[in-house]
């Protein structure tokens, strides 16, 4: 059970407070804010999600940059808290649309209304936004989501390629479409995390993929879904070391996708899924994972990443970074970043692009001593390198920036420039691209009548975790 | 416009201080910062009272407008108590909206304001009786939140019939409106029934919210009943009886998934009769592991360790089976919800080390994650490391080492001597902390010499690979009172393999006064005499200029130590040889942090914070939070003798000084780095703070046993003065006196809890009791009377069939040594679960012997 649910800005002013049992002090917010702003001592760099301060347990996850906390005196389980809190952030966009401080402040009294509902005297009631919106009555005050910066794996559809509706992401669950009636459509989004390693031979040290398989359902009278996965799916590689033999053959191509493991939204009936991998479920309204799941199968890494580190004069040393892209080129991938830390006594830093490189930007950030090197968009030079002429369907982005460190403390540092520098870490979002191959073959939704055809949108998404070259 | 301005007033610390205190900051009105705050509260007032009365149309609007604002205020921190008779009169509406907007007011700010409360009773009982259950239930729930002691007469009604709704929203609200109505006043309720009729509502509502919420509210009644009545420990019992429990599993997937979590807690508490039965359940909840929820999977873990606790191969395979599901929890939630789970799987791994030792790339920290998590992860990989995998796991850590993240660089370098301590083939990893030396980086310098000391003590026969690199690194290098502490104990220690120690220790010595930190200066001069010992003619200017400073040194410990040191010398140099400079012996095993006891609870905690913090909740939890059924009310629950009452009380005063005595180690722990959170963590083998000292002592103690043979007795004297609990009895294994028991031996309750909290198990055994002993077992008076004839006395005895529990002592005849017995036994699978505390641990087994006999008698005559 928990005292109290209240939501901070990043300035640590209240933007909801709620107390629900009255035995936490209401000074609260104020200790749990310095606190974690205060948060240095033993040389830890944030405050972690769970803390005791006099007797009083203080949780608090951040999202989209507010901090949402529950305090309690009570031994409680902390998954649990750590996870309404989550669970209430969803809510909250569920019926907002856009989760932000302003939307926040437009609506508090919409947010209040949900935490009466939520929580009572502590105890976690309902989370889900169906059940929710018969006893919440405040209608949401819209924000404009046009300016806003995006959150969420999804947003970048926002973006909105023609096919896709810009509003879809930041549309209220709730409210109506200014015409009056809403629109008749479901949103499945296969969103992919890699998390990669490279040796610095290039080699794989680690890779796994963290995938969720998301729905947003605006379709009135829930009908019942059914979502057909890959036939040749499987699930555990019992007995087998995850990562002691590594099936090669299988990193590229066909052949059955294996998944560590899995776990389903409550609402998903398995009946078939043994037989047909076939999920059934009666989708409830708002946004929630149907299946989370984990591999860490063999994959082909969409980038490769060449760091070459030079010297270049006793106070001069240059580094030559080049990604290669591993993907057919219908598919764009989109605001790439690569950065790398340099020694600490860089000094200055000067960039040399490749000629004829449009939407790119580099930058030294001296505060952290940091290399930035921001692709807008992935340009594909459609011919290959005269050294790999062999390849046909290998594409490329050819890029490279290189950059001279002045370095005043010139002792014995070119031994040592590796170890003061990188590694090189990528991050990236490929949109309409899975790395998993997991897919989504079929979307069926039971008929009511022979006209109801509403609007489906089966969305691949594939973002970088932490995609780290060594060197 | 105007509301955005109101809520950018400015923050100012005297705002918020309003709000800290009673609220009721109208009596002082100098206290209130800001004027135009308290202008625009009175221009409010002035509006609600117009339109209180109004029945223009759009009233509700406007209403609306005003209300808000109040309630903005109310959350920036600002007393709008003033505006409450006004806000009642407008609560006249059918808005729900309003309607909820004023609920809350009022449930802010009534306690306050009892007398204006009474207002709000009116239209609250009203509401209570509407057509629509939306309002009834609504009305409830802010009647119910008033907290107003004085006006709980009122409540009993609306509970009553909120209870009896015929619509599901009221019930739930009614459930919980009991639980309210019970910390208001819990006599009211109780004369009421509510929770005979909250019980009957949770065996047979068919919602299961309702019935979700009558546990809830039950079990936080019946514990805080249990301590004066025992009708309400009895039906704290029913909760897990196995009716209860049977039906609340049946209708598992009929509750939400936060409800799930409840029932599953409560599960874990249950004892099922038969393997059958565990297998059941299990089985039932298989695919709760599925679940998205975190807190879900969590919850059935925990019920499948408990449940399987007694069964060691079910349980190891309950440990393979919650491995994928908790790893995917892992990298499937927030960052915080990770951290959550990864320190569960830590105490895990510490359980079962070999479970993840294939798995440890998954605790490979990412570069983007947050330090907390990356923290835990190096956390994982020094308790799954072993001679398979330390190659690769070491290899990882020396990348972070490199990193240009200092904290972690810090932390990696740790993981690696942690490693390093606990390898037997510690041959590579040394020359990785060898080659840290040389990246010269002075922090990474700093905590490698930590850790090479530390080594050097556990693994001497590395020192001269050691001492070739130690001894170029340059004193001027190292800053951090620690690492120099270290190096110069290597210097002191190491003094004839480093050529030029002496002079190291000169120059450090002529700079006494520059030295801050009075361990060093200890160190300091430790490490001079050491070195004068080895190579006088070269040190003893070094040992002049350190013993004349030391002398003159203002920190106690050091004047003590250099005087000491002084009139050592002065005395006979070879005395002091023998007393500084012995030969040593290798420490073979760091003392551990945690007691295995302390370890034991904090895994009967799980899916608590007392995992997170990695402490037992006693500690960081005031007693009337500890939440039903926690570990340590158990004795005081029990029923203690004759004199019971009496003896909860004081029994609470020995856990509070127990606890201080707790804390103090605890804080003890947080001086020397991290707060409130996991300080545990920093574990203490590599702070070269008390649990060192002691072991360090204690060889010291035995060597000085060793050399000084013309004073036995004075050594003796000194080993219990320091109660390091030596056993100095003459060869005590040839041939134990037959070991005799006490027949009127008396302890009060007090002192075998204290004893019990403080000694370790010494004796921890499992058995069988006799087909006929569980059949004259029909209460746990008989087998108390029984064992009584075997001088073996019961202090509590608790539980019902299958499951009972005992605490048993016995004094030996001869002396006042006391043994202590936790003996649970279980009728319907014959099983005794013994442990035995002992104060005199040498004679533990002779009385286990002695304690199985009298059990296996039982039942015989």
């Amino acid at each position: 059970m928990i005292s109290q649910f209240f939501v901070l800005s990043q300035r640590g002013d209240n933007i909801v407070f709620r107390d629900y049992r009255g035995d936490v002090q209401k000074s609260s917010a104020e200790i749990f804010f310095r606190k974690v702003k205060f948060w240095k001592e033993d040389g830890d760099e944030e405050a972690p999600p769970v803390f005791n301060v006099d007797g009083v347990n203080y949780f608090h996850v951040k999202v989209v940059g507010l901090l949402f906390v529950a305090t309690t005196r009570a031994n409680v389980s902390p998954s649990l808290v750590l996870e309404l809190l989550q669970r209430i952030a969803r809510v909250i966009k569920d019926y907002l649309g856009v989760l932000n401080e302003d939307s926040f402040r437009k609506n508090f009294v919409l947010v209040y209304e949900l935490l009466d509902e939520v929580i009572d005297f502590g105890y976690a009631q309902t989370t889900s936004t169906e059940v929710l919106k018969s006893s919440v009555f405040n209608e949401p005050i819209m924000v404009d989501a046009g300016r806003l910066p995006p959150l969420g794996p999804a947003s970048i559809f926002m973006q909105g390629t023609k096919r896709m509706p810009g509003t879809a992401v930041t549309k209220s669950v709730v409210a109506n479409e200014p015409g009056g009636r809403k629109r008749e459509e479901i949103f499945v989004d296969i969103i992919e995390k890699i998390s990669l390693t490279f040796s610095s031979s290039g080699y794989i040290l680690t890779s796994e993929i963290d995938g969720t398989i998301q729905m947003k359902s605006f379709l009135t009278g829930n009908p019942e879904i059914r979502l057909a996965l890959n036939e040749e799916l499987s699930i555990g590689r019992s007995g087998r070391s995850i990562y002691g033999s590594r099936d090669y053959s299988g990193s590229s191509g066909s052949g059955p996708v294996i998944l560590d493991d899995c776990n389903f939204h409550e609402s998903v009936h398995l009946d078939s899924f043994d037989v047909d991998r076939t999920l059934t479920l009666v989708p409830p309204d708002g946004e929630f994972p149907v299946m989370n799941y984990r591999m860490t199968q063999e994959f082909k890494p969409p980038f490769r990443i060449n760091t070459l580190i030079e010297e270049a004069g006793a106070l001069k040393a240059e580094v030559i970074l080049k990604i290669r892209a591993e993907f057919s080129p219908s598919v764009t991938a989109n605001t790439i970043v690569v950065q790398m830390p340099l020694p600490t006594y860089t000094t200055r830093v000067s960039f040399e692009l490749e000629p004829g490189a449009v939407g790119q930007m580099t930058d030294f950030k001296e505060s952290n001593k940091r290399l930035e090197w921001g692709l807008k968009k992935a340009i594909f030079f459609h011919k290959s390198l005269k050294f790999e002429t062999a390849e046909q369907n290998r594409w490329w982005i050819r890029s490279h920036a290189s950059c001279e460190a002045n370095i005043l403390t010139g002792i014995a540092w070119y031994c040592n420039i590796t170890k003061e520098a990188g590694p090189v870490s990528m991050t990236f979002t490929i949109p309409m691209y899975n790395t998993s191959r997991l897919q989504v073959k079929y979307l069926q939704i039971a008929k009511k009548s022979k006209t109801y055809n509403p609007y489906r949108w089966v969305r691949y998404v594939t973002q970088a975790n932490s995609y780290v070259a060594r060197i | 416009m105007a509301k955005r301005l109101h809520f950018s007033l400015p923050f100012s610390s005297t705002a918020r201080a309003e709000s800290n205190g009673t609220g009721n900051s109208n009596s002082n009105p100098k206290s209130n910062p800001n004027v135009d705050s308290k202008g625009e509260v009175s221009d409010l007032k002035m509006q609600l009272r117009q339109l209180a009365g109004s029945r223009a149309p759009g009233t509700d609007d406007s209403k609306r407008e005003l209300f808000k604002k109040v309630i903005s205020y109310m959350t920036i921190g600002i007393d709008v108590s003033s505006v409450f008779s006004e806000m009642v009169m407008c609560s006249a509406t059918s808005d729900i909206v309003l309607k909820k907007m004023c609920y809350l007011y009022v449930g802010n700010y009534a306690r306050y304001n009892p007398d204006l409360s009474l207002l709000t009773i009116n239209f609250l009982q009203r509401d209570c009786k509407d057509e629509d259950p939306m309002i009834r239930g609504l009305a409830l729930r802010s009647l119910c939140t008033l907290r107003v002691a004085n006006l709980v007469e009122y409540l009993v009604g609306p509970l009553g019939s909120g209870l009896k709704d015929g619509n599901s929203y009221v019930r739930m609200v009614a459930a919980v409106g009991v639980l309210k109505l019970y910390h208001i006043s819990s006599s009211t309720c109780m004369d009421a029934d509510f929770p005979v009729t909250l019980k009957h509502l949770m065996l047979n509502d068919p919602d299961a919210q309702v019935v979700a919420n009558c546990l809830c509210a039950l079990q936080e009644i019946w514990s805080l009943e249990a301590t004066a009545s025992e009708e309400a420990s009895r039906e704290r019992e029913v909760l897990l009886s196995k009716p209860v429990i049977y039906y609340l599993l049946n209708r598992i997937k009929e509750f939400s998934e936060w409800a799930q979590c409840i029932v599953l807690e409560l599960l874990s508490k249950y004892a099922p009769a038969d393997s059958n039965e565990i297998f059941d359940i299990m089985n039932l909840l298989e695919d709760r592991l599925q679940h998205a929820n975190g807190a879900v999977v969590l919850a059935t873990v925990k019920v499948f360790l408990q449940l399987t606790l007694s069964m060691t191969d079910t349980h190891q395979q309950v440990y393979e089976r919650i491995k994928a599901p908790l790893l995917t929890q892992v990298s499937s939630g927030s960052p915080e919800q990770s951290y959550a789970v990864i320190s569960h799987l830590h105490l895990l791994v510490m359980r079962a080390p070999i479970l993840f030792s294939t798995n440890y790339k998954h605790f490979y920290c990412q570069y983007n994650e947050p330090f907390y998590v990356k923290k835990l992860k190096l956390e994982m990989l020094t308790a799954v490391a072993n001679e398979s995998n330390t190659y690769e796991i070491v290899t990882e850590l020396c990348e972070y080492a490199a990193n240009v993240d200092i904290p972690m660089a810090r932390e990696s370098i740790r993981a690696v001597g942690k490693i390093a301590l606990q390898q037997y083939d510690v041959n590579a990893i040394v020359d990785r902390l060898l080659q840290f030396l040389e990246m010269e980086k002075d922090y990474v310098t700093a905590e490698t010499l930590v850790l090479v000391k530390d080594l050097l003590r556990k693994y001497p026969q590395w020192s001269h690979d050691c001492i070739a690199v130690v001894g170029n690194i340059s004193s001027k290098n190292v800053q951090e009172p620690k690492a120099k502490a270290a190096l110069i104990w290597m210097l002191g220690e190491y003094a004839q393999d480093m050529q030029d120690a002496p002079y190291v220790l000169e120059s450090l010595a002529e700079n006494w006064d520059d030295e801050h930190s009075a361990e060093v200066r200890l160190h300091l001069l430790t490490a001079v005499l050491k070195c004068f010992l080895r190579r006088p003619p070269e040190t003893q200017k070094a040992l002049g200029a350190a013993l004349a400073a030391g002398l003159s040194d203002f920190h106690q410990d050091v004047h003590d130590r250099a005087l000491f040191y002084y009139r050592l010398l002065q005395y006979k140099v070879s005395v002091a040889e023998r007393v500084v400079n012995p030969p040593k012996q290798a420490v073979s095993v760091f003392a551990d942090t945690q007691s295995s006891e302390i370890k034991d609870r904090i895994f009967d905690e799980f899916n608590s914070l007392a995992v997170v913090y990695q402490k037992p909740s006693y500690m960081f939890t005031d007693k009337e939070h500890r939440g039903p059924f926690a570990f340590s009310e158990e004795l005081g629950n029990l029923s203690i003798g004759a004199e019971s009452a009496e003896n909860i009380v004081s029994a609470q005063r020995v856990e509070a000084n127990d606890q201080d005595l707790l804390l103090s180690t605890s804080e003890k722990e947080e001086s020397r780095g991290p707060s409130n959170n996991g300080s545990a963590y920093s574990a203490p083998s590599y702070d070269s703070s008390a649990p060192l000292v002691d072991s360090h002592a204690q060889s010291e103690l035995v060597s000085l046993d060793q050399t000084l043979p013309q004073a036995p007795q004075a050594s003796s004297a000194f080993d219990d003065l320091l109660g390091l609990g030596f056993a100095v009895t003459p060869t005590p294994a040839a041939s134990p006196p037959p070991l005799r028991l006490n027949a009127k031996a008396v302890l009060d309750p007090n002192t075998f809890q204290q004893k019990w909290r403080q000694l370790p198990v010494s004796v921890s055994q499992e058995g069988s009791i006799t087909p006929q002993g569980v059949a004259a077992l029909t209460t746990p008076q008989a087998l108390l009377r029984h064992m009584q004839g075997h001088f073996i006395h019961c202090i509590a005895s608790g539980g019902q069939a299958p499951n009972f529990k005992f605490f048993f002592f016995a004094q030996k005849a001869e002396e006042s040594s006391t043994f202590l017995v936790e003996c649970i036994i279980n009728s319907s699978s014959c099983k005794v679960q013994i442990k035995i505390k002992a104060d005199d641990q040498g004679t533990s087994h002779a009385f286990v012997a002695l304690f199985q006999s009298a059990l296996s008698s039982f039942g015989m005559s």
